[in-house]
């Protein structure tokens, strides 16, 4: 049985080109960039080329990419990083219901320090209002960070409007694109973004790397203190092979971004049109103009997303709920809460479908078929 | 229901607990060829204060048991259905002065029928559990038998199982005596070979009881009497306390412990009299509610057997007299001590166990006991 990997925004596989790149690093390249000698300095030069190819990617400087290990710590030092340093400016911060637990739990912990947070609601698309958002904005607002494209419905949030709103703030802006980064077009001016995190292993890097973009001037305190790396803005010395896939990844993503979207976006109507077909009881959860083209979070009508998902992967056909399950507690979706409300059906049966490398539109049709018998044996 | 498919054509989901008696029972199928799954089930949160939940470790157990064994594994949650069917029902039990079994209820209505019920959604044949009992062919239906290590048998916390959920079942381990399963562990490496078994009720855990029961029910401290209305002290609220029981009672003196022989529910009164053998803790019959029996052949209206009626326990040779509305009038030998409203009145004959209901009522030579309930 083929099977189908459906799950792309959960992790995705390393593109062969990031892993030719990577072996051929973790061979050559294995020098401590901050080392004064010949080994070091070819390590410095593979870091510093990868910075500069990550820093385009965004339209950053190079100075201005501070490499972390991954997308969760590049939003808690954005989060921390700043409050820590403007807590005298102020103590409010506006996020909302539906960030990544990364930024939703840092903030939570801030709130027990003291901090004031306001979570703004979204609609059932999974969008905030701009009104609501001046309404939130304070005097002493030090921090707002939103979250470009949500990693559980694919709904995008209106980033530069409320970056052109922040402009004569003086809040920091941060937005958390781990999801949306590679598949939208980011600019940090055009956005007027002061912060930006992204993550390697959703665009087919490898895992155990990330980046902070942090605007030149913007107030951040550093949470690892040892080394002088990164500028002193994050110490340890840095995963050289890791970087050099990371560059290689962005680099592929940067060209092939826009065949990726229509292709993806041609997958999910064939992925709807045979649900259709097969008289499959469905919504789509999500917003239909403003949307991540990857992600596909669809509730099914009747169904218990437990049985769903495992009913699923014995079929092959890998994909995920909205949040993870461990050791069988079942926290309902904090993203489909803030977009439904409590006790809704579509917290028990939604299910996230997301695209990305190696799949077909074949390999879509199949997944869709075998999704569609799946509910009609289940499905009372 | 004789198999005839060969077993890899045979799905059959095993609920495992983290425990070392469902990793064995798991091991076996696939050793024997069923297209095995395993799957954790979580029925009770009891995250603390550090989120720290035993649910989490248990369900790292499962993962490396499953990985070392070669099975997909899945986790579900039952809380709600468990909350719902099992607790609620627990503390009504207590609220009503009984002292009642969650173990039982929880096979009834989750374990064997949520859970039986999420399997078979998942297109199993059976479902497996690590339960010291065995199932067995008998003029076409499934009879359920007392697992071979006597020292560990189940049946008890079984027995409100009935055919329809028999029929879908296997007890992998019920004809191995435990520490023949542990060896089995140790010698295929599994991870749980060595974890120490897992005691009490099991949202209850390792806790103290007390603390534990005084979060959902008000507890009303009264006083403790003897029968004759000597007070003998205070009792911390009546639900804390069952009938036969010995420790926690605090009175000192001369002579022989003493043990809790009933309660006064109206009074709140707990009566405590001395001497493990003290005759208000002998009785001679029972009545039984909600009887239920394992095969749908038909029962005689009075028939002989043997029972249990607390985990554990020597059977005791019975009369059984059934009544059309589920409720049973069951007659000793000869008296047994601390029968306890709330809990099973199991039923055997031989090997085989027949079913059975919770006790109810309490006699003496055909007079009710009204002190224990």
């Amino acid at each position: 049985m083929e099977t189908i990997y459906l799950d792309h925004a959960a992790t995705s596989p390393m593109h062969p080109e990031v892993i030719e790149a990577m072996t051929k690093a973790f061979g050559q390249t294995f020098g401590n960039p901050s080392s004064i000698h010949t080994a070091g300095r070819q390590a410095r030069k593979v870091l510093d080329d990868a910075r500069t190819i990550l820093a385009r990617a965004i339209g950053a400087k190079d100075s201005e990419i501070i490499i972390t290990s991954g997308g969760t710590e590049a939003d808690n030092t954005a989060i921390f990083g700043v409050t820590n340093t403007l807590k005298s400016n102020g103590k409010h911060i506006i996020t909302t219901q539906i960030e990544h637990h990364a930024v939703l739990f840092a903030c939570e912990k801030l709130e027990k320090q003291g901090f004031e947070v306001t979570y703004l609601p979204v609609d059932q698309s999974g969008r905030i209002s701009i009104e609501d958002f001046k309404n939130a904005l304070r005097e002493d607002t030090i921090l707002v960070t939103i979250m470009y494209g949500n990693n559980e419905v694919g709904t995008t949030q209106p980033i530069a409007e409320i970056g052109q709103i922040l402009k004569d703030h003086q809040a920091i802006f941060h937005t958390d694109a781990v999801q949306a980064f590679g598949l939208e077009k980011l600019n940090v001016d055009e956005l007027q973004v002061d912060l930006l995190s992204v993550s390697s292993h959703k665009l087919n890097g490898p895992k155990g790397i990330g980046f902070l973009y942090q605007r030149t001037g913007t107030p951040l305190s550093a949470t690892f203190l040892g080394g002088s790396q990164e500028k002193k803005r994050r110490a340890g010395t840095e995963n050289v092979p890791a970087a050099v896939g990371f560059a290689k990844a962005v680099e592929i993503t940067q060209k092939e971004m826009d065949t990726k979207r229509s292709q993806y976006e041609q997958f999910r109507n064939v992925f709807l049109k045979i649900l259709d077909n097969e008289k499959i009881d469905y919504k789509v959860n999500g917003n239909i103009k403003h949307s991540l083209p990857h992600v596909l979070n669809i509730s099914f009508t009747g169904m218990e997303v437990e049985s769903f998902l495992v009913n699923l992967d014995m079929s092959g056909v890998y994909a995920s709920s909205g949040s993870a399950c461990t050791a069988g507690s079942i926290d309902p979706s904090h993203v489909l809460v803030a977009m439904f409300g409590n006790n809704r059906e579509e917290l028990r049966n939604s299910i996230r479908f997301s695209f990305g490398l190696g799949l077909t539109e074949e390999m879509i049709k199949e997944a869709a078929m075998r999704t569609a018998k799946i509910v009609q044996r289940l499905a009372n | 229901m004789v198999e005839t498919r060969d077993p890899s054509q045979i799905r059959v989901v095993v609920g495992m607990s983290g425990g070392v008696d469902s990793s064995v029972a798991a091991y076996l199928l696939k050793k024997q060829g069923y297209d095995v799954i395993g799957i954790f089930m979580k029925n009770w949160d009891d995250t603390d204060e550090f989120g720290v939940c035993t649910a989490t470790e248990d369900y790292d157990d499962v993962i490396k048991v499953c990985n070392q064994i070669g099975i997909p594994y899945y986790a579900v949650n039952f809380e709600k259905q468990y909350w719902d069917k099992v607790f609620t029902y627990f503390l009504e039990e207590y609220k009503a002065g009984r002292t009642p079994n969650p173990d039982v209820m929880c096979n009834k209505e989750i374990k064997f029928k949520a859970f039986l019920e999420h399997a078979m959604k998942l297109g199993a044949d059976y479902l497996a559990t690590g339960h010291y009992a065995r199932v067995e062919e008998r003029d076409g239906e499934v009879a359920m038998l007392r697992g071979v290590d006597n020292n560990k048998d189940q049946t008890y916390f079984l027995n409100q199982l009935s055919q329809d959920q028999l029929k879908h079942v296997m007890f992998p381990i019920g004809d191995i005596a435990k520490p023949e399963v542990r060896k089995i562990a140790e010698e295929a490496g599994l991870a749980t070979a060595k974890k120490k078994d897992s005691t009490g009720i099991c949202f209850i855990g390792e806790r103290n009881f007390k603390e534990f029961l005084s979060q959902y029910l008000p507890a009303q401290p009264g006083k403790m009497e003897t029968f004759d209305g000597r007070v003998m002290g205070t009792h911390d609220g009546l639900m804390y306390y069952t009938i036969g029981q010995r420790h926690g009672l605090g009175i000192g003196g001369d002579g022989d412990p003493w043990f809790v022989v009933g309660k006064d529910l109206e009074r709140n009164v707990l009566y405590v009299e001395q001497g493990f053998h003290h005759d208000a803790l002998y009785s001679t019959s029972l009545s039984a509610v909600k009887m239920s029996f394992t095969t749908k052949k038909a029962k005689p209206s009075k028939f002989s057997c043997t029972a249990k009626f607390r985990y554990r326990q020597e059977d005791t040779p019975v009369e059984v007299e059934l009544f059309e509305d589920g409720t049973a009038h069951i007659t000793f030998e000869k008296p047994v001590r601390a029968i306890t409203p709330g809990q099973a009145v199991v039923l055997y004959d031989g090997e085989e166990c027949l079913g059975g209901g919770t006790i109810d009522e309490v006699f003496k030579n055909s007079e009710k006991l009204t002190y224990v309930g």
